[in-house]
């Protein structure tokens, strides 16, 4: 398989005056198209500084980043902004969705910015990625009126929308409950099984466990990357679940 | 296609953001409407006056006494009396380009007459008097040089004394008591109606100079003298001719200075419009701050969603919107507000105006270059607060932006 994004020697300062944080240190990374990679570490250890810079909404401070073999220091802020709208699907850890704006407006988004001209109708195209995450009777909700985890589908369906070729999710899990977790994890699975290239930053090594390939982090470094060798399927997961709330259910029946 | 799109945003944001949306405009609505009703009222008192004085009649010259400087013509006037019967006949006879003279001795009275009595003003004026005024006899008729000479107690009313003494009669003949003495009625004026100041001109009683001035004020002095000139292209000359004879008829030496003034329409409405040019002035220094106000609010509205705004960008730029996309949402969001904010201004404006004009005493003008520049300024204002925070935001990197506080 051909490497999409590559990382050589990838640094991040963040200049506070008088001090300096360095929230990444010399980074190298490859990751290969359709890869399901996870990203571990203490909080601080620069999960989503690095994210951030893969989805191109943030540059390093040294070191290069090729995606597609393209190095984004050469591009324009107009370039980089198509790339986050063709190439890239991202989950930020805090929703951001836009407020008081309905969830079909939320997802349409990306497809309004589109310049390629081969997206569909920005209607038809946010109820499918909707309806892809389970979202298809509450397009007109607000985010206000969501629970969490819809939120956080919503912000996912915005994601698939343009149908990019890597999803970034930045601890998507983060805030809701295992069994929603496992219910979002099936969709990224089926979405890697359809060729999408996905990575995604957690704490919990359950949920790292779903994934193809783990990067630990410490304090700006890579302290090893591993394969997952029992990979765990969110569906399987799923069924098992509904057959442990239903003993539950029995139990407390008798 | 694109362009379609970034439309859409922008006019769904306005509307989803209705409170914002209205502040803003109405920032606008408020500063562009009170200009324009400000400055419209001043330039309708304006207006009014210059009406006024234009309906005393064509190629009029008036005479007062005293050296009138500007804003000396009603105060001033009094303290100098020094016109007389004679200065208005020395005109009358001897002047080429003058056609029309009449001396004007006023005073106030109780007029009684047909179990009615009613406070007006007595005019005391020559046979000239409706000629310069352009002013008819509803019936009766006017009275004549003899009566005149004759100082004879004779008047002609005007259409509301006659209406309020003799309602429902014809007052020709009767008789009416004017600070007690009998004066018969000769003549009725036919109706002027109010002024442009609101002002009943119909509301007097006209009767010869000489009756008024011997047998009511017992004075020697008249209040001022009106001149007709023959045609508009002699009222130089008409000047020139009148204040040379008073001069004359007044005994100056070549180097003192005139004990008179001769003043023209222009130069009357010129002083009398000069404390009406200041109000509009001030009215309008009024307006001009509240439409700064009005757009300082717009700015605080601004500053205070931008940190709300600035995370919209950040979304915005997040998904792949370009820096200009922002900017050019942005501007049409603060266009659209600012011109339907103006709009909205101008006709409120309008009604006001109508509504001032309907239920006061004001009269006010709109003036169409003052619209014009109050909907621009507002528009600038508009479109500047507009923009600014997009500008700054639109520059930052996507996280930055959604990082922002
Ligand atoms: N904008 C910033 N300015 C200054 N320092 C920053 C900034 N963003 C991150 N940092 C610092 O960089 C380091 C890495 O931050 P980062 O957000 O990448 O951590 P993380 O691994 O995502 O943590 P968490 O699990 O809590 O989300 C931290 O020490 C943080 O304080
Ligand atoms: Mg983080």
């Amino acid at each position: 398989m051909k490497t999409i994004i590559e990382m050589k020697k990838v640094s991040k300062v963040y200049d506070l005056g008088d001090v300096a944080v360095n929230a990444l240190r010399g980074i190298n990374i490859e990751i290969k198209r359709g890869e399901f990679v996870a990203v571990m570490g203490a909080s601080g250890s620069g999960k989503s500084t690095l994210m951030n810079i893969i989805g191109c909404l943030d540059q390093p401070t040294t070191g290069d980043y090729y995606l597609d073999g393209v190095n984004i220091n050469d591009l324009s802020s107009n370039e980089l902004a198509d790339i986050r709208n063709q190439k890239i699907g991202f989950v930020f850890q805090v929703f951001n969705l836009l407020p008081r704006t309905s969830a079909l407006e939320n997802v349409e988004l990306p497809l309004l910015y589109d310049r390629s001209g081969l997206a569909k109708d920005p209607r038809k195209g946010a109820t499918w990625a909707l309806n892809r995450v389970g979202l298809g009777d509450r397009i007109s909700h607000e985010p206000h009126q969501l629970s969490g985890g819809q939120r956080q589908r919503v912000a996912i369906a915005r994601a698939l929308v343009n149908q990019p070729e890597i999803i970034l999710a930045d601890e998507p899990t983060g805030n809701i409950d295992t069994r929603a977790s496992i219910d979002l994890l099936s969709v990224f699975q089926k979405l890697n099984d359809q060729g999408n290239t996905i990575v995604l930053v957690t704490h919990e090594k359950d949920i790292a466990e779903y994934a193809k390939r783990i990067i630990n982090l410490r304090d700006g470094y890579i302290v090893n990357k591993k394969i997952v060798k029992k990979r765990r399927s969110a569906l399987n997961d799923l069924e098992n679940w509904q057959d442990e709330e239903e003993k539950i259910q029995v139990d407390y029946e008798k | 296609m694109k362009w379609k799109n970034i439309f859409l945003i922008a006019f769904r944001s306005i509307l989803k953001n209705r409170m914002r949306s209205l502040l803003t405009s109405l920032g606008i609505v408020i500063g562009v409407c009170s200009v324009i009703v400000m400055v419209a009222i001043g330039e309708g008192s304006q207006a009014k006056v210059k009406e006024q004085i234009n309906s005393l009649g064509t190629n009029l010259l008036i005479i007062f006494p005293g050296i009138s400087h500007a804003g000396g013509v009603s105060r001033g006037a009094g303290s100098l009396n020094r016109l007389s019967l004679d200065d208005a006949e020395k005109i009358a006879e001897e002047a080429k380009y003058i056609d029309a003279v009449s001396p004007m001795v006023m005073t106030g009275a109780q007029v009684i007459g047909g179990g009615n009595n009613w406070m007006t003003s007595i005019n005391g004026v020559s046979i000239d008097y409706p000629k310069i005024r352009d002013w008819e006899l509803a019936s009766g008729e006017f009275f004549t040089e003899q009566d005149i000479r004759s100082r004879r107690k004779v008047a002609v009313l005007g259409k509301t004394i006659a209406d309020n003494l003799f309602p429902g009669q014809d007052p020709i003949g009767e008789r009416i008591r004017i600070r007690n003495t009998p004066f018969k009625v000769i003549g009725v004026l036919s109706e002027k109606g109010q002024n442009a100041r609101g002002m009943d001109e119909d509301d007097l009683v006209l009767a010869p100079s000489t009756t008024v001035l011997y047998r009511l004020k017992g004075r020697r002095w008249v209040n001022m003298i009106f001149a007709r000139a023959a045609s508009a292209d002699q009222m130089d000359a008409a000047k020139k001719e009148a204040e040379n004879l008073l001069r004359e008829s007044h005994r100056i030496e070549p180097k003192e200075e005139d004990d008179f003034g001769v003043r023209d329409q222009t130069e009357i409405i010129q002083m009398a419009t000069e404390t009406s040019r200041t109000l509009t002035l001030l009215l309008g220094a009024v307006a001009a701050v509240s439409l700064i106000v009005g757009g300082i609010g717009i700015m605080n509205i601004m500053l205070v969603s931008v940190t709300e705004r600035t995370r919209e960008i950040g979304i915005r730029l997040s998904v792949g919107a370009r820096n200009t996309d922002v900017l050019v949402q942005f501007l049409t969001e603060a266009v659209a507000l600012s011109l339907t904010g103006g709009l909205i201004g101008i006709m409120l404006a309008n009604c006001v105006a109508f509504l001032l004009n309907r239920f006061t005493e004001l009269n006010p003008v709109i003036n169409p270059g003052i619209v014009l520049l109050s909907f621009a300024f507002a528009a600038v204002v508009g479109i500047f607060f507009g923009f600014y925070p997009a500008r700054k935001a639109s520059n930052l990197n996507p996280i930055d932006a959604l990082r922002y506080e």
